[in-house]
């Protein structure tokens, strides 16, 4: 295994080499695809080289963009903060355009202190951690995934302008994921909407034999509906002893509950509750063209964020078109404002770098399945 | 307001302790007469429940009306699970009986594990929906919004069980031999008791009492898994610590104060905190009266 690493990288380098060495078309445009090519992760990168390969194979046959043809800088990651760095900075000095990554969170974070001295566009197809969009360190950073706290966002704006509550209780099961999740909801009531009172912020106990008393406070405490972070079994058991209580509110949770069990297990209490969860896409024409070619080229199903990946590999093509140029300002000017289609949805990206429309959507379930509402 | 607030969450503590009650007499006559803490008893609970779901849809696909399915599934789950009670003793327990306490305690552990994983085998890892077949009917208008019918079943199920078991201890020759074992159990050999038969007693009582708590609080919280038998079986077991194990009376109480503990911390403080709540009650009290709060060595236990 660790042979195979050596040599993969070897191989690695040296088609780096021979990219490096190849002639030096002025005219070409380049674009770097950065993430874990090798180790444990590569599965997580590899489908994004996929993606862009087979989105830029398809702009050059068509004649490229501004009339110029794009070569990709693929380089290896590995995920390592470290190893990212000089990574960045190597790619930096192969005079790349905009990059297509990087990969994981906490590599894309070592990276963009060097892509943002550079003035780089950098759009990362996974790295979910809000800081990187949030903090506003990095102005070129851009993200065709929905960052961790989206989903509380969404509910946030779903109970304070969808469903108009006032008044909600949080509840959460304690545990990373659920606790996460909660505090996400919270912070964006607490920013946003701050006309819907926060009655109630609480942890559960998982496996409880019931949970009568904390529904009392609920019921209690008047509120018009409950975000609940966490996972099916304690949803179900929420929902099933509020609705026996007779404590019709809105409930509302995220995509642990999306999940056609909870419905099995709730039965008749699901009817109602409203789940965020990712955003269904594989009705998108765009994604099955992206499967499809992927198939023909590869022989297999694509993997992890391949259809992120072709997004970012498209938004960067279209943002150089439109922008008419290859200059990094004028780069994320486009980006932000000129529309593109891609497998997961028709995005923008807002000034902060993530991509407007991607991501989460709010299901409701009705009559036994969750179904998307729009 | 406030007045009801507190007797919502006084109704919804007598619920916890209610079937915290069923369970914690099975633990606490099984350690009255053998000195045994029984850990499998918390996977009776849970076949009790399971067996009833099972009837319960079987009998709802014959079109048998609500309280039939309710009467008969539970009748049949509860025989089931003392028959399941009853083997455990025989297979697990009853071999042992001359080795070290510690032995059949590990035996007892490795029970409970052992019927977990059998369920889950056999039935699924998944939640499963549970049928209400408790009836929910309005209630008077006093204690509306303050309690439902489904918890008035369960209190006063508990009480009616409790009442019968007493006068079943009190008063019946089964109920006599029982008190005479956990006082002495060689003495009641020598005056002719048939210690054997006593224990498979205690064991059939427990289990039934255990399967008719399963089945009440699955369908009031309305889901059920092969795991939910482990923490209720634990909770019950620090109800019957906390009354003092091995008295009836005082199992009862002690799950009466764990349940409303429960409650009113998850109601007033936080619910994050109400198991931290039922411990330090458990703890202040095993500090100030060590064999729990009616638990004293030289009374009867039964």
């Amino acid at each position: 295994m660790k042979k195979f690493g050596i040599v993969a990288l070897v191989l690695l380098v040296a088609t780096g080499m021979v990219f490096a060495g190849g002639q030096r078309d002025a005219g070409e445009i380049r674009i770097g695809v950065v993430g874990p090519h090798s180790g444990d992760l590569a599965s997580f990168g590899l489908p994004t080289v996929n993606a862009a390969q087979l989105v830029v194979d398809q702009v050059n046959a068509a004649g490229g963009v501004l009339g110029r043809q794009i070569r990709l800088v693929i380089e290896d990651d590995q995920c390592a903060p470290d190893v990212a760095a000089n990574t960045a900075a190597r790619i930096v000095g192969e005079q790349v355009v905009a990059v297509i990554g990087h990969i994981c969170s906490g590599a894309a974070n070592a990276a963009m202190e060097i892509y943002t001295g550079e003035n780089i566009v950098s759009i990362s197809p996974s790295a979910t951690s809000p800081a990187l969009t949030q903090s506003g360190n990095f102005p070129t950073f851009f993200r065709t995934i929905a960052p961790d706290d989206a989903q509380g966002q969404l509910q946030a704006q779903f109970v304070a302008e969808q469903l108009g509550l006032t008044s909600v209780a949080i509840l959460h099961d304690g545990g990373d994921y659920g606790r996460g999740l909660a505090e996400f909801a919270r912070g964006s009531l607490q920013e946003n909407y701050s006309n819907v009172n926060i009655a109630l912020f609480e942890g559960i106990t998982v496996g409880a034999v019931d949970y009568s008393a904390i529904i009392n406070r609920i019921g209690a405490s008047g509120v018009e509906g409950v975000i609940y972070g966490g996972y099916h079994p304690e949803a179900s058991r929420l929902v099933t002893q509020m609705r026996a209580q007779g404590l019709e509110i809105a409930f509302v949770s995220g995509d642990g509950v999306q999940d056609q069990t909870f419905i099995d297990v709730a039965a008749a209490a699901a009817e109602g509750v409203y789940a965020t969860g990712p955003m269904d896409t594989s009705a998108n024409p765009i994604a099955q063209a992206a499967r499809q070619a992927h198939q023909e080229r590869f022989g297999e199903d694509p993997g992890p964020f391949f259809m992120n990946g072709y997004a970012a590999a498209l938004a960067v093509v279209n943002a150089i078109e439109s922008a008419g140029s290859t200059d990094s300002n004028a780069i994320m000017n486009a980006l932000r404002t000129a529309p593109v289609n891609t497998p997961v949805g028709n995005i923008t990206f807002d000034e902060r770098g993530d991509a407007t429309g991607v991501g989460f959507a709010v299901y409701q379930v009705q009559n036994g399945a969750y179904v998307e509402l729009r | 307001m406030d007045f009801d607030y507190f007797l919502r969450l006084l109704f919804s503590g007598l619920t916890r302790g209610s079937i915290y009650a069923l369970l914690a007499l099975g633990y606490t006559m099984v350690y009255g007469i053998i000195k045994l803490i029984n850990f499998a008893h918390g996977e009776i609970y849970m076949i009790g429940a399971f067996t009833a779901l099972i009837m319960a849809s079987v009998f709802s696909l014959m079109g048998l009306p609500v309280l039939a399915i309710l009467v008969l599934s539970s009748i049949i789950a509860m025989v089931y699970s003392s028959a399941y009670g009853l083997t455990i003793e025989k297979l697990a327990y009853k071999p042992l009986r001359k080795a070290p306490r510690l032995s059949v305690l590990i035996s007892a552990i490795g029970m409970s594990l052992f019927l977990q994983n059998y369920v889950l085998l056999a039935q699924t890892s998944n939640f499963l929906p549970y049928p209400s077949i408790l009836p929910v009917v309005p209630v008077p208008r006093l204690l509306r919004g303050i309690v439902n019918s489904q918890q008035i079943i369960i209190f006063t199920t508990t009480a009616v069980v409790m009442v019968i078991l007493t006068v079943l201890i009190k008063y019946t020759r089964m109920g006599k031999s029982m008190r005479a074992t956990s006082q002495d159990r060689i003495m009641a050999t020598l005056v002719g008791i048939n210690v054997n038969r006593v224990i498979s007693w205690t064991f059939l009582i427990g289990s039934f009492t255990a399967a008719l708590g399963g089945i009440l609080i699955s369908s009031f919280t309305g889901q059920i898994n092969f795991y939910v038998g482990f923490i209720a079986g634990i909770k019950a077991f620090v109800a019957a610590v906390l009354g003092g194990i091995g008295s009836i009376p005082g199992a009862v109480l002690g799950s009466l104060i764990l349940g409303m503990t429960e409650s009113f911390a998850a109601g007033y403080i936080s619910s994050v905190y109400e198991d931290v709540f039922a411990f330090i009650i458990l703890v202040v009290i095993l500090i100030f009266k060590p064999s729990g709060l009616l638990g004293r060595p030289e009374t009867q236990k039964v």
